[in-house]
């Protein structure tokens, strides 16, 4: 329980503290490119990286079940330029029917 | 030299431009809080304080599905971090035109989010400060409603796995992918973050494979 709110507290004061440092301490200066180059690197990698471990992870273990189904429909609705929202429900009605169907 | 328009016309322009987005950030919001509300996510309370204090949606879901996989906290802030980690250029941008003391200047660089930062660019590297302020407030209000309705009716809803919740995630991490991978570089990141991922999972607790994969970005140095 105290874990959780140390993981709130510190990434919510760390945010604060990420957003604040270039208009506090930088002013107008630019970072540079090289360095821009990598952050702007980080969100691709990093959300690949979640649907990777989201999808396929249980634990330690890799396990193939009803969560790529939910996959495969989120997919679709994306192809279909579906908003967020129906792209997320897609995936967890999909999952849930496979599950009911005893698929995964 | 043109006079600039007065600052209330700007904060109401950005509010009013950032309303159709509040509506799908407001949902959003409320994602994040039936996950976090059911059953091995961070119950409800801490679920609304962290919308309240961090207001960015990825790195809230990247700790929210860390936490919710069994992994170590350290795991959780490390990946939350390095996804805000945008933050720093993104918040260097607008630097120059936020006016006000420190204290001032700190307060409203919290209003920066992707939406808010978008309503207010002006091209060539100018940015509104109304606008950004404007369409900052009506976006945190949406993302902290839209948390604490979903936390109110993900308390009452059941078994995360049987409602096909476990599948949101990807699909949601999918979804926020896609809008980044506007660049060869961010494509080949991408795959190879989720390759680092995938390889190191049965070998590191989980969160670890999420962290490592941030190393992907470093592929940034090699084409210059």
């Amino acid at each position: 329980m105290s874990e959780i709110w140390i993981v709130v507290a510190v990434i919510g004061l760390g945010t604060m503290a990420i957003k604040g440092s270039g208009p506090v301490l930088l002013g107008g200066r630019p970072l540079p490119s090289r360095l821009t180059g990598v952050v702007a690197l980080l969100a691709p990698a990093l959300l690949a990286a979640l649907v990777a471990t989201t999808a396929l992870g249980d634990g330690q273990q890799i396990v193939a079940n009803a969560r790529l189904i939910g996959l495969g429909a989120a997919v679709v609705a994306l192809i279909l330029r579906a908003p967020v929202l129906v792209v997320v429900l897609a995936a967890a009605i999909a999952a849930a029917i496979a599950r009911l169907i005893g698929i995964g | 030299m043109e006079q600039p328009p007065p600052i209330r016309f700007e904060l109401r322009a950005g509010a009013v431009t950032a309303i159709p987005l509040a509506v799908a950030v407001g949902l959003f919001g409320v994602s994040f809080g039936v996950l976090s509300a059911t059953s091995g996510g961070m119950g409800a309370l801490p679920a609304v304080v962290m919308s309240v204090t961090t207001f960015a949606g990825s790195a809230q879901f990247a700790a929210a599905s860390i936490l919710t996989a069994g992994g170590q906290p350290m795991a959780a802030i490390a990946a939350a971090l390095l996804l805000n980690a945008r933050y720093i250029p993104i918040g260097i941008s607008v630097a120059r035109f936020l006016t006000g003391g420190p204290a001032r200047r700190f307060a409203k660089a919290q209003l920066v989010v992707d939406e808010s930062w978008a309503i207010a660019a002006g091209g060539d590297g100018h940015f509104e400060q109304g606008r950004l302020l404007g369409a900052g407030i009506v976006l945190w209000l949406a993302w902290v409603s839209g948390t604490m309705i979903g936390v109110i009716g993900g308390e009452a809803l059941g078994d995360p796995a049987a409602l096909g919740l476990d599948a949101a995630f990807p699909a949601l991490f999918l979804a926020l992918l896609v809008s980044q991978l506007q660049s060869r570089p961010a494509i080949g990141a991408a795959l190879l973050g989720a390759a680092i991922a995938v390889v190191l999972t049965p070998f590191t607790p989980p969160g670890v494979p999420i962290i490592a994969a941030a190393g992907a970005a470093l592929i940034g140095l090699a084409r210059r």
